[in-house]
């Protein structure tokens, strides 16, 4: 444990850092990918400028409205199940917090450090689904409900090729704890070069591409937005909500994808570290001190890397029909995943 | 896919649909249908259209749009106008390409007068009619996208569409309602700079239709939403009276610009009409996407070969049209849009019955919708592109 | 991408009176007398006026003959209205109109007519059909068996102008709420806006282009 979390601090300030880490983790991902892609790349893309009067360019949007939201009408329709109806959102929301558990930002930079990291974080990434389907449920509304079931249906079934996936990765690193594979990916080295570690996402490139193609799919961004479908279903299990609670989702939904580009540069693209072979690190306790605070930085920039690939598919593409979508994940991307870990394990035994 | 392959694959559908109702009947586990309203306030409907859907999981069982909500009584008003003032209430029939609306009234009531637009006046009309239909077509093709789920299209859309009303309004003053036609010609002649403008921006919608084939019509997931969803058969939409490109998808060479004389210029111009075999959802986008091209290419010829002279013929000032009944229509952007108007030698139509394009287009509604799931009933109804004030007028 | 456009196809030439007046023939062949009337206005169209209980056989006989494609149906009110053009004030006395039923192209006996349209969809001709409906039962047989598209189309006639259609599945009202009273697009039907209020601008005063402005003009 390095000085900054653990050195001489009592448990409940420990615990108090990292609530505020987590929220921080939580939040600044979101804020930054909805002002820069949602606001700003998506404009630019579609030749507009979007914000530009809220602060310099328009850099002071996202508090406009924060500001906007909060101040509206908090809305419970009449026939809704009331309690759940207000659930909702924070199951969803928790769900993220749950998934941001996990991610190791440094050496020592992490809220905890599971040894089956990547089974807690397939499991609890599936409590969002519950979230959304209360919330179409309870809403008292056909389209809510519709999206609602659209939803559960699609995360489901998207759930299984992303597990598939990770398999590859697991196999490859032998460890299910996101330190170890970070650490494998990083001290690794391919055909004995080691100038780079070896990143999965060379080896695992297939994993890579399902794993991102189910991400966007348990984040419900288009081609997948079926749930949202707002030119069919208004807004899905999201219409009647206004005010805080909306933002609450929005708030999830973003920070997911944040978290979710987290959790696949962990995965698949060396995570925190840099290749420990540029430093003569040989293993995890002589990694230098400074990696806890440029870590997170390393990691910040890959998880903007991959947001901005998940919202680039999200601004172009039209979105898919529900029988489509599952014809998707079970025709072609289970077998490939299948077909991936095989050929994984094979090479994993024979080299 | 070819259409007969599709239509297979449709009779199939209704055929497993009809079969599990019928198991359904006679097992235990009876489901209850749900309907669904769809609209009159729903993003899809563009305006106030309602559609209701009884459906069976996501499967519409039967469909059926209820109009009226915007119901004008336009032919009524009518009775109670002078000729002239007529175009500005037909401007607000079909909003988007409020020119074309104009036109064939105007030609109805020149016909009864006995009366022909001098020929510059005719090639301007032309111009124009095409220019509304480019600013009509061209947002139907960005707010496809958006029925699709991809918001990037119609933002293109808009900014090109934007040049085109742009030159309306230098030519008309009116971005949205002309009301410039006048019976014997037009209010007034082009503005300077206008010919030179015009043909530069033809050249932007041209790259905006190329930028839409690669956009959205070359795309994947575009194709496997349109292709052999909606299918309509050659007869069945004659019998309901489709025209326009919903028309031409089905297969039929059937263009009211080429396929009757009316004093316009489309006949001195080179041009093709597009027609689609497969009378599909994409068959009906992409039929449209090739006549804006067309459109801009008619507007470049008719621009190079305008001819000089005055934009309106001697009429007497106050209109008085002779005894008779007249019929003319025009391929408007949204299809066939004809008025049949009876005079009684008075000062204003005696009768006026409006025959717009999207009444009969949303008359197959009901036929089309069944059996299709729910998000194909968006993509069925933004393909069948209609205008709601085109519906109800 | 060229193979699907149809510039390989002649166009089509105006189609000829001649050819019109075959389709006189051909549907006096089908309906026999039941063909009351037609105008042929050379160069324009074709009217053709036929019995109220030969209006689905029309139909049934224009569709073997090729008019496939169906454009329109709607009628006619021919009665004047009683109201002129809303155009009088409403506190003065009533004005004297001249209220006699005049019926236009094809004839005609009644107030009310059948006005609809079906193309041919190659040869490109159309026929405007008529037919007389009668004050006292005004129920005509539907076409919609004939025409699918017919079927709005009867709904909205029937609404605005109180037509029965016998046969028809489902005549509703389109447009206005069912417990709506009256027809509205039959001439005594006053239009309330116009009572209310005469309409100020019976009489265009907007200057022709090229002629003198005059300050009428200006002032609007």
């Amino acid at each position: 444990m390095s000085a900054l979390l653990a050195a001489d601090l009592p448990y409940w300030v420990q615990s108090l850092l990292r609530v505020l880490g987590g929220v921080v983790a939580v939040l600044l991902p979101a804020g930054a990918i909805v002002y820069l892609f949602l606001f700003k790349m998506m404009s630019f893309m579609q030749s507009r400028l979007g914000p530009m009067e809220a602060g310099p360019y328009g850099s002071m949007q996202l508090f406009a409205e924060v500001g906007k939201w909060l101040q509206k009408e908090d809305i419970t329709p009449e026939r809704a199940d009331r309690v759940i109806f207000k659930i909702a959102p924070l199951v969803v929301l928790a769900s993220t917090f749950l998934l941001v558990a996990v991610v190791p930002f440094g050496p020592d930079a992490w809220f905890t450090n599971f040894e089956a990291g990547v089974f807690y974080m397939l499991a609890v990434s599936s409590v969002s689904v519950l979230g959304i389907l209360i919330a179409g449920w309870s809403s008292a509304n056909k389209y809510s409900l519709l999206g609602g079931l659209r939803a559960a249906g699609q995360l489901i079934a998207y759930e299984l090729p992303m597990v598939l996936a990770v398999i590859g990765v697991i196999i490859q690193a032998g460890t299910m704890n996101l330190q170890g594979i970070v650490l494998a990916q990083n001290t690794g080295e391919i055909f004995g070069w080691n100038g780079l570690g070896n990143p999965y996402i060379l080896t695992q490139f297939t994993g890579f591409i399902i794993f991102m193609i189910a991400v966007q799919a348990e984040l419900t961004q288009t081609p997948f937005d079926m749930p949202i479908a707002e030119s069919e279903l208004v807004s899905g299990y999201m219409t009647e909500y206004s005010g805080f609670r909306f933002l609450t989702f929005f708030i999830a939904e973003f920070a997911t994808a944040g978290v979710f580009s987290f959790i696949a540069s962990v995965l698949f693209l060396g995570g925190w570290g840099v290749p420990f072979a540029w430093f003569g690190w040989t293993d995890i306790d002589s990694v230098d001190n400074w990696m806890n605070v440029v870590g997170p930085l390393i990691m910040f920039g890959k998880m903007m890397l991959l947001s901005f690939v998940i919202m680039w598919v999200r601004f172009s593409y039209p979105r898919f029909r529900e029988d489509q979508l599952q014809r998707f994940a079970w025709k072609v991307l289970v077998p490939i995943s299948l077909v991936n870990i095989m050929v994984t394990a094979i090479l994993k035994v024979a080299l | 896919m070819t259409s007969t392959e599709s239509l297979i694959d449709r009779k199939q559908l209704a055929y497993i649909a009809s079969q599990a109702a019928d198991a359904r009947l006679n097992v235990e586990l009876e489901t209850e249908g749900m309907t669904l309203n769809i609209g009159p306030q729903h993003p899809a409907t563009h305006g106030t259209l309602r559609i209701i859907a009884h459906l069976d999981g996501e499967q519409v069982v039967w469909a059926e749009p209820s109009c009226g909500y915007m119901h004008r009584g336009y032919e009524k008003l009518t009775e109670v106008r002078t000729y002239p003032q007529v175009t500005s209430l037909v401007n607000r029939i079909d909003w988007l390409g409020s020119f074309a609306n104009e036109v064939p009234f105007i030609l109805a009531a020149e016909k009864l007068m006995g009366v022909e637009a001098p020929p510059r006046a005719q090639w301007i009309r032309t111009i124009l009619f095409e220019l509304s239909r480019i600013a009509n077509v061209s947002l139907f093709l960005g707010d496809l996208g958006v029925q699709l789920g991809a918001v990037t299209p119609v933002f293109m859309a808009f900014r090109d569409r934007e040049h085109v009303l742009n030159l309306i309004e230098a030519a008309t003053g009116g971005r949205f309602h002309p009301n410039f036609d006048r019976i014997g010609g037009l209010k007034d002649d082009l503005p300077e700079g206008f010919i030179d403008e015009t043909r530069a921006v033809m050249k932007k919608l041209r790259n905006f239709c190329t930028e839409m084939e690669d956009l959205l019509f070359g795309n994947e997931i575009f194709q496997s939403r349109t292709r052999g969803i909606g299918v309509i058969p050659k007869d069945i939409a004659m019998q309901y009276g489709l025209s326009g490109a919903n028309l031409r998808a089905c297969g039929v060479d059937w263009d009211l610009r080429r396929d009757q004389s009316l004093p316009m210029a489309w006949d001195k111009v080179d041009w093709k009409v597009w027609t689609h075999p497969d009378g599909d959802s994409f068959a009906r986008c992409w039929i449209r996407l090739q006549e804006v091209r067309e459109s801009t290419l008619i507007v470049d010829q008719l621009l190079k070969s305008i001819p000089s002279g005055p934009v309106m013929a001697k009429v007497p000032r106050i209109i008085k049209v002779p005894e008779g009944e007249a019929w003319v229509s025009t391929e408007n952007p949204l299809g066939e849009m004809g008025y049949y108007v009876v005079s009684k030698g008075d000062l204003g139509p005696f009768r006026t019955k409006i025959r717009s394009a999207s009444f009969n287009n949303i008359s197959i509604v009901p036929w089309v919708l069944k059996g299709v799931y729910v998000p194909d009933i968006i993509t069925i109804l933004a393909s069948l592109y209609f205008i709601l004030g085109d519906i109800d007028r | 991408m060229s193979p699907l456009s149809s510039t390989e196809t002649p166009i089509a030439e105006i189609p000829g009176d001649t050819l019109r007046e075959r389709i006189i023939d051909d549907l006096r062949t089908h309906i026999g007398a039941d063909l009351l009337d037609s105008l042929l206005k050379p160069g324009d169209d074709l009217w053709v006026r036929v019995n109220t209980s030969a209006w689905r056989q029309t139909g049934v006989a224009l569709r073997s003959m090729g008019f496939e494609y169906f454009c329109f149906l709607s009628a006619i009110d021919w009665m004047p209205s009683p109201f002129g053009k809303g155009e009088d004030d409403p506190t003065a006395p009533p004005t004297e109109r001249d209220d006699t039923v005049r019926q236009g192209y094809a004839g005609g006996a009644t107030r009310m007519q059948l006005l609809a349209r079906v193309v041919h969809p190659s040869l490109h001709v159309g026929v405007n059909i008529k037919c007389d409906v009668s004050d006292s039962e005004p129920v005509v047989e539907s076409w919609s068996p004939i025409f699918a598209g017919a079927n709005w189309h009867e709904r909205e006639t029937h609404e605005m102008f109180g037509i029965g259609f016998a046969g028809h599945p489902d005549l509703r009202n389109m447009y206005l709420p069912s417990e709506f009273e009256g027809h509205p697009l039959r001439k005594d039907f006053p239009l309330l806006a116009r009572m209310v209020k005469p309409w100020p601008g019976i009489i265009d005063v907007e200057p022709m282009p090229g002629g003198s402005d005059d300050e009428e003009g200006e002032a609007e």
